[in-house]
Order: C-alpha cells, then sequence, then structure tokens
C-alpha cells in the first residue's frame, strides 16, 4: 500500500454497544482505524471479537433503539455516525458496497440475478433500461461468470455457491463504490473457489481502486490478500500492522497464540496449542486490564499494564498492553526473549 | 486384516422425470470406491462440497443405502441391516457431525443426550449410568454439572466436545467424524482435535476423519484419500499426498490452501494459476471422455493413483 493513497474512511474511538437487560454493553470498544485507496485491510479475530458489529457500524445497519454507536466514522468529510437514513441510503452501495458470508441468504430467491444487479443501479445512477441491463451483463462478466446473458434470467437457486459470490460481488460493485466491506465472503465456500473468489476481488480493485475491509476469521486468507491487519479481541485491537509485520513478527500474546493453534504438525502425535479458557460473552466481559489477561494466566499481574494502550514498537505496528515485552508460552520453558519474533514463521514445506 | 474395508461401494441416486415418474437417470454419488481402516489409525477421506465424502460417511455408518460393493467389518460383511445387528456393529461404530447444534436435541438434557447410546446398547443401573456420564464429561474436559443444562447453554466448542463424548459412549472401535471442526473458531478447533487424539489414544479407537481442510486432516492423518466427482483420485502416505501429489486434483487442492506466508504469497499465487490452467486445459489427460476419474493405478507401496494406464508405466520409472 501507497500511504500517499487518499484517505477513504477514517474511524476515530468508535464505540458500538448493544442493550442487554437494559444495560448498554460495548461490543466495539475505542477502535481507531483508516482505510486508504488501493488497500485491503484485513480485520481478523475469532467469533465474539466484535469485528462484524464494527462492518455493521460503517454501513449503519444498527437498529438505534438497542445499540449506540458513539465515535467517528468519517468518509468525505462526513460523519455516518448518527447519519439519517435517507443520506444513507444514498450512501449504501453507491459509495459503499458490501458483500455477506452467506450469498442465498443475502440473495432474494424471487428476484432474477439480472434484477438483484439492476436494483442499485435504478437508485443510485440514472442510466434507462438498456443501458442498464448492458451494465448487468458487463458486472457479471467482470465476476468471471460464463454466460451472462443466460445467468441474468436465472433465480439464485440455479446457481452453485461459488457463482452465488459472485453475482453478490457484481451487485456490491456496481456502482464502483469506492469502499467495499466483504464480511467473511469466502467461508462458505471451497478452497478452490475460494482462492477464485480471493483473485477475483484483488482484480476488481486493481481496477477500481477501492479500499476493502476484509472481514475474516482465517489467517491465511490474510496473509495471502491483506495489506494491513487488524487482530480484535472482545471488542479492542489488539496488534495493528503490515500484513508482513504481523505475520513475520507477531507480538501480542493473542496473535501468537492463534498462529501457534493453526494445524501444520507434520507429526501427528503432536499436540495442538490451546488457548486456555473461552472467549468471554458481551455481559461476562472484562473491562479493565488488559482483556486477554484470563487466557495467559501464568503471565505475573506486573507484566500487564492497568489501562492498556496500544503502543508503536515499530512505524505502523501497533500493540496493546506491555505483556507482549515478556511473553512466552509455558511449554516453550523459558520466556522468549523481547520483540524476537517467535517460532512461527510458518513456512511449510509444501 | 484390517478393521473396516470398503470394497467397490457405490451410491447411485435414481433422477426420475416424465409424465410416468420413470427413472431416467442415476447421480452417482459414490461410484466404486475402495480403501481400508487400519485399528487406531485416523484415516482421512478428502473432498470439496459435492465429491461424495459424506455420503461415504453416511454409508458407513449405515445411514446411507448402499447399491452395490461391501463394508467390511472385522472381515464380516456389514452391508445389510441384519448383519449389522448381529455383529453389535451399531454400537461398535459411532458418528460425530459437522453441526453441533442440529445434531444435540434441544429439549433434552446433556445427561440424556451421552446416555442415550448407553441405554440403546448396554444395560446400566441409573446410578452406573451417571458415573459414566460423568466420566464421559471428564474425557472431554467438561464440568460435570455440565449434565443438567441443555445443548443452548453451551458454546459452539463445548457442545462439539460434547458430540464426541456420546460418539464414545459406547467404546466404539470406529468413529465416523463428518467435518467435526469446520464450524468452530481456530483456537476451540485446536481444542476438540487435540481431545480426538486423546481419545484416540486412550481407547485405541479408529477415526475416518471427512473433511474438506487439507491442514487439519495433515495434522490427524497419516493415511489419505482424495476424492472428486464421486471417485478416489489419489490415496497414499501424508508424504506421498502433500509432496509428491501426482493427480492435477491433488495438485490443485494443495496450491489453493492460503499459506501463513506472505512474504511468498506472490510465488504461491503464480503456482495455483499456472495448476489452474493446466487443470482447466488438460481435462481429457485426467478425466475420461464422460468427465470421470480414470481407475487407480497404484505406482508405489502406498501410493496410487487415477490416472489413464500409459501415463502410469512413465510415473513408476520416474518413482523407481
Amino acid at each position: 500500500m501507497d500511504t500517499s493513497d487518499e484517505l477513504l474512511l477514517d474511524i476515530q474511538h468508535l464505540h458500538t454497544a448493544f442493550r442487554v437487560h437494559d444495560e448498554f454493553f460495548d461490543a466495539v470498544d475505542d477502535v481507531s482505524l483508516t482505510l486508504h485507496k488501493n488497500e485491503i485491510l484485513a480485520l481478523v479475530g475469532e467469533s465474539g471479537s466484535g469485528k462484524s458489529t464494527l462492518a455493521t457500524s460503517i454501513i449503519g445497519l444498527h437498529n438505534p433503539r438497542n445499540t449506540r454507536v458513539t465515535g467517528d466514522i468519517m468518509y468525505n468529510e462526513l460523519n455516518l455516525v448518527g447519519l439519517n437514513e435517507a443520506l444513507f441510503n444514498r450512501i449504501r452501495g453507491n459509495d459503499i458496497g458490501m458483500i455477506f458470508q452467506d450469498p442465498l441468504a443475502a440473495l432474494n430467491p424471487l428476484m432474477r440475478i439480472g434484477e438483484q444487479i439492476a436494483e442499485s443501479l435504478v437508485y443510485h445512477t440514472k442510466l434507462n433500461e438498456s443501458e442498464r441491463n448492458a451494465r448487468v451483463l458487463e458486472l457479471l462478466d467482470q465476476v468471471g461468470i460464463p454466460d451472462p446473458a443466460l445467468t441474468a434470467h436465472q433465480y439464485p437457486h440455479e446457481l452453485s455457491g461459488g457463482m452465488r459470490q459472485r453475482v453478490i460481488i457484481a451487485i456490491a460493485i456496481a456502482c464502483k463504490p469506492p469502499i467495499i466491506i466483504a464480511d467473511e465472503p469466502t467461508t462458505a465456500l471451497d478452497v478452490t473457489i475460494q482462492a477464485q473468489i480471493l483473485d477475483l476481488l484483488e482484480d476488481i480493485q486493481k481496477e477500481i481502486g477501492s479500499g476493502i475491509l476484509l472481514i475474516t476469521h482465517d489467517l491465511g486468507v490474510v496473509a495471502e490478500t491483506a495489506d494491513t491487519v487488524a487482530v480484535m479481541y472482545s471488542g479492542q485491537i489488539v496488534e495493528q500492522g503490515s500484513v508482513y509485520q504481523v505475520f513475520d513478527n507477531p507480538l501480542h500474546p493473542y496473535t501468537r497464540s492463534l498462529l501457534r493453534s493453526m494445524p501444520q504438525a507434520d507429526q501427528d502425535d503432536e499436540e495442538l496449542h490451546v488457548i486456555q479458557g473461552t472467549v468471554p460473552s458481551l455481559v461476562d466481559m472484562q473491562r479493565t486490564g488488559d482483556r486477554f489477561a484470563p487466557r495467559i494466566p501464568w503471565m505475573p499481574a506486573s507484566s500487564h499494564e492497568e489501562n492498556p494502550v496500544l503502543h508503536e514498537v515499530e512505524p505502523g505496528h501497533l500493540v496493546r498492553c506491555t505483556c507482549y515485552k515478556t511473553f512466552y508460552f509455558p511449554d516453550d520453558k523459558q520466556p522468549a526473549a523481547a520483540g524476537a519474533g517467535s517460532s512461527q514463521n510458518a513456512s511449510e514445506g509444501e | 486384516m484390517s478393521l473396516i474395508e470398503i470394497k467397490d461401494l457405490n451410491i447411485h441416486y435414481p433422477i426420475r422425470s416424465g409424465f410416468f415418474n420413470r427413472i431416467t437417470d442415476y447421480v452417482y454419488a459414490v461410484d466404486g470406491i475402495n480403501f481400508d481402516i487400519e485399528e487406531g489409525e485416523t484415516y482421512g477421506l478428502i473432498g470439496e462440497s459435492g465429491s461424495g465424502k459424506s455420503t461415504t460417511g453416511k454409508a458407513i455408518v449405515g445411514l446411507e443405502k448402499v447399491t452395490s460393493g461391501q463394508i467390511m467389518y472385522n472381515g464380516e460383511d456389514v452391508t445389510n441391516k441384519h448383519n449389522r445387528k448381529q455383529m453389535k456393529y451399531n454400537k461398535d461404530v459411532q458418528m460425530i457431525f459437522q453441526d453441533s447444534m442440529s445434531s444435540l436435541n434441544p429439549r433434552k438434557r446433556i445427561e440424556d443426550i451421552i446416555a442415550e447410546p448407553i441405554r440403546n446398547f448396554e444395560e446400566m443401573t441409573d446410578n452406573e449410568e451417571r458415573t459414566r456420564v460423568k466420566e464421559l464429561l471428564d474425557i472431554v474436559g467438561m464440568p460435570s454439572d455440565a449434565m443438567y443444562k441443555y445443548p443452548h447453554e453451551f458454546s459452539g466448542g463445548q457442545r462439539q466436545r460434547i458430540g464426541v463424548a456420546r460418539a464414545v459412549a459406547t467404546h466404539p472401535k470406529l468413529i465416523i467424524a463428518d467435518e467435526p471442526v469446520s464450524a468452530l473458531d481456530l483456537s476451540v478447533q485446536a481444542q476438540v482435535l487435540n481431545f480426538m487424539k486423546h481419545i484416540q489414544r486412550e481407547y485405541n479407537i479408529s477415526y475416518l476423519f471427512i473433511s474438506h481442510d487439507l491442514g487439519v486432516v495433515k495434522h490427524m492423518c497419516r493415511n489419505l484419500a482424495i476424492m472428486h466427482r464421486g471417485r478416489l483420485v489419489e490415496v497414499g502416505t501424508r508424504d506421498d499426498i502433500y509432496n509428491h501429489p501426482q493427480h492435477i486434483y491433488t495438485k490443485r487442492l494443495l496450491a489453493a490452501i492460503p499459506k501463513v506466508n506472505p512474504s511468498g504469497r506472490e510465488k504461491d499465487k503464480a503456482n495455483r494459476r499456472a495448476v489452474e490452467k493446466e487443470y482447466q486445459e488438460h481435462q481429457s489427460k485426467w478425466y475420461d471422455k464422460d468427465g470421470k476419474v480414470f481407475p487407480l493405478q497404484q505406482i508405489s507401496a502406498t501410493h496410487s493413483v487415477a490416472l489413464p494406464p500409459d501415463e502410469v508405466a512413465e510415473l513408476k520409472s520416474e518413482v523407481g
């Protein structure tokens, strides 16, 4: 990524809280992120980390009665937090395209593919019907559908999972939005189809120069596609940096634990690393101190900060809390030297 | 003699159409496959959706009607229901499902869920049964008060562990694990896989591990088979498949796995595109004229590949 690229999205101190029994709990807790043109920013975390909540906050899909969103999401001088519905409708689809995880649930089963793609063109552009039809075929061709004219007349159930996801991408890019949010776009797909869809996303990005916010739990997908990475745990960003910084020199205990629990061993008697405890629920979440501390109980309390903040360890590489400096895995026996990276170089002999 | 031998297993579904709803064609979901599972080993069956891997698993536990072929258990034919009953096959072969939520009855307490196979196959007093359920929960690392709760009170990983506890309740010899960790987060997945291995060592259980995730299979299985279009395209040891893949489909699957190594990603991508191109352009070399996979040909003691006969001679001389 070129840092001189235009800033698209500037999220500052975003809090998204859900109401549970008349009390609000932060699912996204003080997150600040930026997305530039031509950048693929990957948001990684397990379920319950708040990564999807962050995405839905950006496109304003929360019911204001049960959700409280505070902070700033600046898009071209416009603050998307608290924006009224009429203005938001002009932005969704036109400025921000969204790709969902489950393509069958995201498509209307009673509408032909062509109509569904044309829908956002009707709303956001002044194209007439024949121009719209031409654009629909062009889009279907662009996302690699072999026979656009035929597919435009089909219904979602007639397509395979990979084809449906291509249609979803076609809808998302119909108005050439500067921002695309892809929430687990390949989780429901086979590996070979996943590879095709990720290639397609990259090609499209090169073509229209969008910034992509890629939300996923698959570290492999991140390593293959992203430019920058933000790792989330319990609603907070715990580590952030370029893909090389985060994968070649992971620092935060959570990032290191995740990488370590990936199955990649060649000996089958080897035990996988397990992160102790469970991801806390929204209500039970500990809100003071280091939120990851209960999962690494062997680390002394003194190694954690009282109010962990993000520290910049090298330009662009941020890590929350100071515990990374002394962190070690108990099965390694000896504490690793501070900042010496980890044993995870993750190169497989394939 | 292997624990389980699958011999020329075929499962075909009829396609009915026309005015009289006559059978016009068949879907060849499983089309003549052979493999053996040894005692205490984990055998991997890999394939994409629609390859027939789950159908094979279901046929082995008896949930799917076999069109032709045999399933041998300890040398006895257990393809039909009567033999299965006599052999106590249904007690010895259990299953773990992918979706833990829909495979546990939401209206039953964990105690009843885990005790169900015990009640079916063993006679125990209430006290013995309760002790056994506690023991089983302990094996999968759950507290014993979990038995009074309902499935919705647990997280996905905990539910999957309950599924594992239920599968081992009757001291089975073989467990069919159909994508047991696909729906789980990375750290939870590690936990469930560790428990599965631990149980295997303790009770000498065999697994048929069905998955689309080549990383997980590599970790779990010493021997594996790759399935495509209802047939096996490549069978071998972990080393054969991962380090010396011969069939283009296997290469394609391996190339598609995202690697956690950002520095090599341009190279990986180039490699992936090259393999994909070969796969698209040379279909006729790897599949017969009906698009079917060729019969398996042995190229070394452990390694078989589905190739046309003339290709094999070449390979054999290469492999030596």
